[in-house]
């Protein structure tokens, strides 16, 4: 397999000539990967997946596919397959006409081109859809006509900008499934835009994380999850408690943090001596209510808020002059005594408290 | 399922299709009278008028009321001979009666519109009828002027009988009822309407087309462009509407005349020599350039408006599944703009057919249309009759190009924005 399939070489790009929208972009993309750029809106993602269709031209650096510089290719010689926000079906022709719109600029002989029709229609299960017109489809199923034109003329990578955005939250996610078996399935490269974490955790092999016109991280999910290089990412991806504190000590792997008149054991990530200013990152889930003595954090708060949710119960804690501290408790008979106003204790290893960059 | 559905009740009684009848009946008393003053309005300004110039164009009752007692005395008559005394006496008693209220001077002129000739010999006529006496009237009228002992003249008088009559629509295409009531064409010299409707027709449509290959680039970068471009060009777009069309035209006057700037530009350029300026008004070009720029906005907006709803994406996702930058217009961004096109050049059309102003002012001999010859009928003439039935033409010419432009496209495929 082709580690570098897609090359994003120092590339940068700004729209006025006093902004960079994307800065110093170093990317490389594996074949048959699926890989999500995932940030917030103006980070840069869209700005990138548009370069590499060949909407937007680099105002410095190059892009590669395959090995070739594509940057002085125009769009249609791409060969790219794409799916808009909107969908983009074309709403004149039917889904057959649609389909067959690639195909027949390639001068694919016609019983080819039905064939690859017929094959891309039952990928997506809409057998039987081929005489109808986009506007006679339902928004799920228009999504899955722009998915099979995106693959029926067999490209080698199809890019995705924010397919699902415009669909409700059940089909959305029937829908993830659905492209990630695809994908599976016939092992094509996707790069695919999001500004929903789940929808990238859930589909991808790999999440590079933009902000600010860079690839703060570029990792698989767990690792993204469990491991954030920065507090952006920590921030950014699921839920996170926080401490902001100062290195007081840093040895053997484990270092100190004095965070309110307290010393937190903490993992240290990207501080590197004492006196530096950081912030902790800590996920909701590896905090525990009552822990055992083996714990190396251990610190007293009281409840501040209680919110049932059915399996869980998350627990809103002032700890350590944190009053924002989450807590999910799964709701086991263990834990009934959760009560508003109460004292209680609660600790962590400092392998999970990751000391990050103050910002 | 049963055939005979329950009757739903609510909670008085009364059946629910009652009470609903009686609860939406407010509402649409409301809505009529909110748009009563409107129905009036149109029918008062529209309905009235259009109705009234149908019955215009085929009344012939004023001659009719003029010669009551010929037309009935030649009912008889079977035009092929010179009447019989009967007739001529009617004809006299008639035209008497004309004489003492002062009105054989209309008779004449309508009589003229039948057949020239009418009259010089109903003046004489008038003249020497006081002399008549009684009896023997044939002999008498016959003597006044030889016309009057032509039975061409009196088939003439004949046609007029009807009160109603299509006479005016045939002479609106050139042709006319010859005395044995057949249908023909006039002379080909004569011809003057025909070549008037084929040149109406011939400058809507160049007009139309030259409208829309400037309107079309100009709308798709009006939908283009970013907003404060987009502004200030659609203000352009828009700023002949702010303009007096008297204005327009003149200005195209300054510009186009021999001793104009377009003229000057040209003779400075060394394009063409300073006796041998061209002439580019009071012609068809003249019409042309002026009536497609005053016309332009009505062909931008529609285009405009549907160039509008037409998601960039489109055209971005026909690029990259592979067709060409003109591929990719042609199949997908163009089919999605023909409502656009269809409303702009129906617009365009029906407006240019009827032009006046215009062409009046720089159209000269040759680029008149046929509203400058109803124009003419209304003021100079004072043809009405003629003049309404050529406006109905005109009429039935724009609702048959309406009827052919929904069978083609289909008039629901319409979009004024």
């Amino acid at each position: 397999m082709n580690k570098e399939f897609v090359k994003f070489d120092k590339v940068d790009k700004s729209y006025d000539g006093k902004i960079l929208v994307v800065k110093d972009l170093q990317l490389d993309i594996e074949e048959g990967e699926f890989v999500t750029m995932l940030g917030p809106s103006g980070s840069g993602k869209t700005t990138c997946l548009m370069m590499l269709a060949g909407f937007e031209t680099p105002t410095h650096g190059e892009i590669y596919l395959d090995g070739k510089a594509i940057s002085s290719i125009p769009p249609h010689k791409r060969g790219i397959g794409m799916v808009f926000q909107n969908y983009a079906l074309f709403p004149h022709m039917t889904v057959y006409e649609n389909l067959a719109f690639p195909l027949r600029v390639r001068k694919i002989p016609k019983d080819e081109a039905d064939k690859k029709i017929d094959k891309a229609l039952s990928m997506v299960s809409l057998q039987g859809f081929a005489d109808r017109m986009p506007g006679q489809l339902s928004g799920g199923q228009q999504q899955r006509v722009a998915v099979a034109r995106s693959l029926v003329f067999d490209p080698q990578l199809v890019l995705m900008d924010e397919p699902l955005g415009a669909l409700d939250k059940n089909l959305r996610e029937s829908m993830q499934y659905e492209i990630k078996h695809i994908h599976e399935n016939i092992g094509v490269t996707v790069v695919y835009v999001t500004h929903d974490q789940s929808e990238a955790l859930t589909m991808s092999n790999r999440i590079a994380v933009f902000n600010d016109g860079k690839v703060q991280q570029l990792s698989s999910p767990d690792e993204l999850y469990e491991k954030p290089v920065n507090s952006f990412v920590a921030e950014f991806i699921g839920e996170n408690n926080t401490f902001a504190g100062e290195v007081s000590d840093i040895s053997g792997g484990k270092c100190k943090v004095k965070v309110a008149n307290t010393e937190i054991l903490a993992n240290p990530i990207s501080v590197k001596g004492k006196g530096e200013k950081t912030k902790i990152s800590l996920r909701p889930e590896r905090a525990l209510i009552n822990p055992s003595d083996k714990m190396d954090n251990i610190h007293s708060g009281k409840i501040e808020e209680v919110i049932y949710h059915g399996d869980h119960t998350r627990v809103r804690i002032n700890v350590l002059g944190n009053d924002q501290f989450i807590l999910k408790v799964p709701n086991s008979s263990a834990n009934m005594d959760i009560k508003l106003g109460k004292d209680i204790k609660i600790g962590w290893n400092s392998d999970d408290a990751r000391a990050l960059d103050p910002k | 399922m049963s055939s005979e559905t329950q009757k739903i009740l609510t909670t008085d009684g009364i059946p629910l299709e009652v009470s609903l009848k009686k609860a939406e009946r407010r509402n649409k008393i409301k809505a009529f009278l909110l748009v009563a003053p409107l129905l009036l309005f149109l029918i008062i300004t529209y309905v009235f008028p259009i109705g009234d110039m149908l019955l215009r164009s085929i009344d012939d009752k004023m001659v009719t009321e003029m010669l009551p007692k010929t037309f009935k005395a030649m009912e008889k008559w079977d035009g092929k001979e010179l009447p019989e005394e009967e007739v001529f006496e009617a004809f006299y008693l008639d035209f008497r009666k004309l004489v003492d209220e002062k009105r054989e001077g209309k008779l004449s002129t309508q009589l003229n519109y039948t057949k020239n000739g009418f009259k010089s010999i109903i003046k004489k006529l008038r003249r020497k009828s006081k002399n008549f006496e009684e009896g023997n009237y044939k002999e008498q009228i016959m003597s006044v002027h030889k016309r009057w002992a032509n039975i061409e003249y009196w088939q003439a008088i004949k046609r007029r009988a009807p009160a109603i009559t299509g006479q005016k629509y045939l002479k609106g295409m050139d042709m006319y009822q010859n005395e044995s009531g057949e249908i023909v064409s006039v002379a080909e010299d004569r011809r003057i309407h025909r070549i008037l409707w084929l040149r109406t027709l011939e400058i809507a449509f160049f007009v139309t087309l030259f409208c829309f290959l400037m309107a079309y680039p100009i709308a798709h970068l009006l939908a283009t462009l970013p907003m404060k471009y987009s502004n200030l060009l659609m203000i352009c777009v828009l700023l002949p509407f702010w303009t007096s069309l008297l204005v327009r035209t003149a200005s195209w006057m300054i510009l186009l005349q021999q001793q104009g700037v377009v003229n000057d530009f040209f003779v400075g350029i060394g394009l063409v020599a300073d006796d041998a300026r061209p002439e580019m008004m009071y012609n068809k070009t003249g019409t042309y350039v002026a009536m497609t720029q005053i016309l332009l906005p009505f062909m931008v907006l529609p285009l405009y408006s549907v160039m509008k709803t037409i998601s960039p994406s489109l055209m971005r996702a026909g690029k990259s599944l592979g067709g060409t930058p003109i591929v990719a217009f042609w199949k997908v961004y163009f089919p999605l703009t023909i409502p656009g096109i269809g409303a702009g050049c129906l617009l365009c059309f029906i407006l240019a057919i009827g032009y006046y102003i215009t062409p009046a002012l720089v159209g000269g001999a040759s680029g008149t249309l046929i509203s400058n010859q109803i124009a003419f009928h209304m003021k100079s003439t004072l043809d009405w009759s003629f003049a309404s039935a050529m406006g109905l033409m005109l009429l039935t010419g724009v609702l048959a190009i309406y009827w052919v432009y929904n069978k083609l496209v289909g008039i629901d495929n319409i979009k004024l924005g």
